[in-house]
């Protein structure tokens, strides 16, 4: 049994022009201990998705689908109670801008114990502990100085590690990683990538990786389903993907790769028809 | 040889952070003495992670920050950051890195274009215009977005009007700091090329800062190196990505993360080998 399995899931949004479709019958399974990338450019619904299953869309926002379970539990049927004790505790999230997403007006320190206290109960010296320990997973040595620091004191790397041990505080069976690297420089981004995977491997969690970068996905993913304008276009293993694409617009992303440029100009997406691999 | 469009010679930046009663002024020294130069129609990348210096260094040769000591020569003539004139302005523009807030949300389209003009030449507003129209096309947009507002542009869009504002002067050099980091994979293709036809047709010579190698393997024709202020290496793209010298820039290309099939392959026989 997949730990998560989404079958035909719509999110739409309410505009002024209508019902707009984000996101139109897609499917989603992972198994435990898997990485699973999720390839896009911006608006083609793969955070939409993700932050669907988290619960965490605005009002204005439907979210229907066939099936959204997660270890056997009806994620749509569950009451928003029900729904806390898992989301953050098995489900975690890191978002996109880790300076934007931690609190501004709290301690790290604050944040972190936050999370230890409303899911497991910890609370005092035994939390602090095992937040250093945290933070000293992530590669922050001096945790428990860092403890005190607020959000801006510290550079993007290290809010993006907090959030990564805010995310893995109680040990998760599935996280779910939203562009975790794109703001940030190619030698930190490296560190990040080798941390997830590491904790993946470690702690046997299924990673759903978001991103644009296919770079990225090449050196982090076992499966990728490539997603456009809220469509699934292709799914395949990350080897296969990469070796002989079966849509059109894999085909296009894979060429608008600086190194893979052939001649003097690049191919853009727009030189190209797109139609979803057949069988999907 | 013909004279280098631009010519730095010893950059240096300090930054001083205001010291207390009994602390101190802490001096940062943000760029540590670059000195290179440009020849017309080539394209320089400087390369390096955030906190490098390397924004530094664009602000300095666009004439917004002066240095703190130092010499910058353009088309062979000494400027001074703190009086800058017309004509020096015109020789040198930037484009910055976030399209989203680099344009002015209250202000039209055809007025950001035309606005270079109004403040550093004497046309007439009727040959403002026609300018601004042309240069719209020449970035792959239309007539029929001059009156409209950068909120009903997407990233791509918007990073085409924030070149075509930095070309309405007919710079000598453009200052590029980090133009597509902000942009889709997709997008990112037609920027770059949108900026290889521009240099074609105009023979522009481009300062080209990004942190991304796949890029600068793309588009540069020299690149150089900075870490802490230093430049570590410069040379040909060739000389630089065909044999790095510096132990930083090593590192910078383990970083970069491989595409190809055969280091996937690679990589999954290294988690099956774990695994079991």
């Amino acid at each position: 049994m997949p730990l998560l399995d989404i079958k035909n899931l719509t999110v739409s949004f309410d505009t002024s022009a209508g019902l707009f479709k984000a996101v139109d019958g897609i499917d989603v399974s992972v198994d435990a201990r898997e990485v699973l990338a999720i390839v896009g450019e911006s608006g083609s619904g793969k955070s939409v998705a993700m932050l669907a299953v988290m619960g965490l869309l605005p009002s204005t926002a439907t979210v229907t689908a066939d099936k959204m379970e997660f270890e056997g539990l009806d994620l749509l049927k569950m009451s928003a109670d029900e729904k806390r004790k898992i989301i953050g505790k098995d489900i975690a999230m890191i978002f996109q801008e880790p300076v934007a997403s931690l609190n501004p007006c709290f301690t790290v320190g604050f944040q972190l114990e936050e999370v230890l206290a409303k899911h497991l109960g910890m609370t005092g010296r035994a939390a602090r502990d095992r937040a250093v320990e945290l933070l000293s997973l992530v590669g922050i040595k001096d945790g428990a100085d860092r403890l005190g620091a607020f959000p801006h004191q510290m550079s993007g790397g290290q809010c993006q590690r907090v959030m990564i041990a805010m995310a893995i505080a109680c040990n998760p069976k599935l996280l779910i990683a939203d562009e975790p690297t794109t703001a940030l420089d190619v030698t930190i981004q490296k560190q990040i990538l080798d941390l997830l995977v590491r904790l993946q491997a470690e702690h046997g969690m299924a990673l759903i990786m978001i991103t644009h970068d296919m770079g990225v996905v090449a050196e982090t993913a076992d499966r990728v389903i490539v997603q456009y304008k809220g469509r699934k276009m292709e799914e395949a293993d990350v080897l296969s993907l990469f070796e002989a694409p079966k849509s059109n617009y894999t085909r296009a992303l894979l060429s608008a790769l600086p190194e893979n440029a052939v001649g003097d100009r690049l191919p853009t997406v727009s030189d190209f028809v797109f139609e979803p691999a057949p069988g999907v | 040889m013909a004279t280098p469009v631009l010519e730095v010679r010893d950059l240096k930046r300090d930054y001083i952070s205001s010291g207390g009663f009994l602390r101190p002024a802490k001096v940062n020294h943000a760029v540590k003495g670059v000195s290179f130069t440009l020849q017309k129609g080539k394209t320089l990348a400087v390369v390096g992670e955030s906190g490098c210096g390397k924004s530094t260094l664009a602000r300095m040769i666009t004439l917004i920050d002066p240095p703190t000591s130092g010499e910058i020569l353009i088309d062979g003539m000494p400027v001074d950051a703190k009086h800058v004139t017309r004509e020096m302005r015109q020789k040198v523009q930037i484009v910055f890195q976030n399209p989203y807030g680099s344009l002015n949300p209250r202000q039209k389209i055809g007025d950001v274009l035309s606005e270079p003009l109004l403040l550093n030449t004497s046309m007439s507003s009727a040959e403002r215009r026609d300018k601004a129209m042309a240069m719209l096309v020449k970035v792959g947009l239309g007539p029929e977005h001059f009156n409209r507002y950068p909120h009903m542009f997407s990233g791509g869009q918007r990073q085409r009007i924030a070149i075509a504002r930095a070309l309405m002067l007919n710079p000598s050099f453009l200052v590029l700091d980090e133009p597509v980091s902000a942009l889709d994979l997709s997008v990112q293709a037609q920027i770059l090329n949108l900026l290889k036809d521009l240099q074609d047709e105009f023979g522009l010579t481009y300062v080209f800062i990004s942190h991304d190698l796949s890029v600068v393997r793309y588009i540069a024709d020299e690149v150089m190196v900075m870490y802490f202020g230093d430049v570590v290496e410069h040379g040909t793209r060739e000389a630089v990505f065909g044999n790095p010298q510096h132990s930083y820039t090593q590192t910078l290309f383990a970083a970069t993360p491989k595409a190809d099939v055969q280091s996937i392959k690679d990589r999954l026989a290294k988690k099956a080998a774990l695994a079991g």
